[in-house]
């Protein structure tokens, strides 16, 4: 009797092990099938979102593969990217990494082009959760309102008009949404107080010997599951607690 | 087509439809239907995902023990989800960025493990695939048509983004009948889900009232008492 139970765990115990490795073996071999053309997708989309910000400089090398890390409260976050745009080997621009981290829906993830002047060239959100039909405006797929960055630098307006008219400065709120604005404004400003003090450090860092490619994550840290391979180790989350970076 | 396989296929789109009948799979279709493009990726993953473990289930169900059916069923599901994530990322990877983790979620949707159970498991791998298509596409007709309403009524277009699901040719597909400044914000938010979910589940019951006052020509039978639908206290 007992030899019977036995033999029946065993063979219901194997046929589910069996059972799990098709699956994985399944699924392993799905993801050596696409993971060439995964890692291409990204590095794709993380080329064309770079190039959105870097708009009207002249640069001669591919900044997805010329990039490094940085961790900063002033930026938000920590091990977020920052890519170099060179001519001749010298940096003429960079892309930094921010995350503004007061959205009224959490995090708002950005991308910041700068010239080597603090200029900024462009921004964009990468990711959000704002309110569709009032906070999204920050999209450029939605409204101009993040061109309006464009040009602008730490002097340009003084720092102390750095915020939406509502808190007394130069940007616009939206009808309805001023907490998305604010905290875009407020990331915007303190990556270019960033760039300011640690600006130079940072453009020197050397071309990379080989490529070294950093994507953007495309799911919040938390959730995002697979990492490129050669790219960088997930990002752990914002700091706990908001950093408030006064200037 | 044998009376049996219409009858499948009835269930799957309107008599036991999972969206409006079973009440399956709620939390892809409230979240993920803010637009048709979106409704649309998100169905075709889903009808690909019950077509091919209903097929899985059905074809391993005489070697499957009933003690380890559930661990099985879900091993199953699972692979086919991250399988079908996988494609997706490397061949429809702007659609796969806007339904992100939406499309390992279809694990969770209720109304695939139900139909493992409730059909594939007891039928031939056939009626099986017959019967995951007709109820993905009864689906995705729900989340498409939730998909739809919301789309006209919050932003005032059709089809936007289209390119994501068809290429840079989609781009043309979209329809703007009124600018969207003067979108209804409701209908993209959650809540906006729920009425137009109420709404169609409303218009399902008018027509089948209907339809019932005059002679049906085929007539409808009884769910089977073990249909999860109507014993699952907990839906996702």
């Amino acid at each position: 009797m007992a030899r019977v139970v036995v033999r029946d765990i065993l063979i219901t115990t194997l046929l589910l092990g069996l059972f799990a490795a098709t699956g994985t073996g399944l699924v392993a071999w799905v993801h050596l099938a696409t993971s060439d053309r995964i890692t291409e997708n990204r590095l794709a989309m993380t080329r064309m979102r770079v190039t959105q910000v870097l708009e009207g400089l002249e640069y001669d090398n591919d900044p997805v593969v010329d990039a490094t890390t940085v961790s900063h409260p002033q930026l938000g976050g920590t091990g977020l990217p920052v890519w170099f745009a060179r001519r001749n080997d010298t940096v003429v621009g960079m892309v930094l990494s921010a995350i503004a981290p007061n959205g009224y829906a959490g995090p708002i993830h950005l991308l910041i082009g700068v010239d080597t002047q603090g200029q900024v060239l462009g921004v964009r959100v990468t990711q959000h959760r704002e309110t569709p039909g009032l906070g999204d405006d920050i999209e450029a797929d939605r409204s101009d309102w993040i061109h309006g960055f464009r040009s602008r630098a730490l002097g340009d307006p003084p720092i102390e008009a750095w915020r939406v008219r509502k808190d007394g400065g130069v940007f616009d709120q939206f009808t309805g949404a001023t907490v998305t604005p604010r905290a875009v404004v407020q990331a915007v400003r303190n990556a270019l107080v960033y760039v300011q003090e640690h600006g130079d450090a940072l453009q020197a860092t050397p071309p990379p010997d080989a490529d070294q490619a950093v994507v953007i994550e495309p799911l919040p840290p938390a959730e995002a599951e697979h990492v490129a391979p050669g790219g960088p180790p997930p990002v752990p989350g914002t700091p706990e607690g908001i950093i408030e970076v006064e200037p | 087509m044998s009376a049996h396989r219409s009858e499948i296929v009835r269930a799957g789109l309107w008599t036991n439809n999972p969206g409006l009948v079973q009440l399956l799979g709620l939390c892809p279709l409230l979240a993920i239907s803010g637009t048709v493009v979106n409704s649309l990726g998100l169905g075709i993953a889903t009808i690909a995902t019950l077509v091919l473990s209903n097929s899985l289930v059905s074809l391993l169900r005489e070697h499957v023990r009933p003690e380890i059916r559930i661990p099985v069923y879900v091993l199953i599901i699972a692979s086919v989800v991250t399988v079908i994530e996988l494609v997706m990322n490397a061949w429809f990877h702007g659609l796969f960025l806007v339904l992100g983790i939406f499309i390992p979620l279809i694990v969770t949707n209720c109304a695939i493990i139900g139909r493992a159970e409730a059909f594939a498991s007891r039928n031939t791998v056939p009626d099986a695939a017959l019967d995951g298509l007709a109820m993905g596409v009864g689906f995705t007709a729900v989340l498409v048509a939730i998909g739809a309403l919301r789309e006209v009524v919050g932003q005032g277009s059709l089809f936007d983004n289209a390119h994501l699901l068809v290429g840079e040719w989609g781009r043309h597909l979209r329809i703007e009948i009124f600018p969207q400044e003067h979108g209804f914000l409701l209908a993209m938010l959650p809540p906006g889900a729920f009425l137009a979910m109420g709404l169609l589940i409303a218009l399902k019951n008018v027509i089948d009232a209907r339809l019932e006052g005059k002679p049906v020509a085929a007539s409808v039978e009884p769910e089977p008492a073990s249909e999860p639908g109507e014993r699952a206290p907990s839906r996702s």
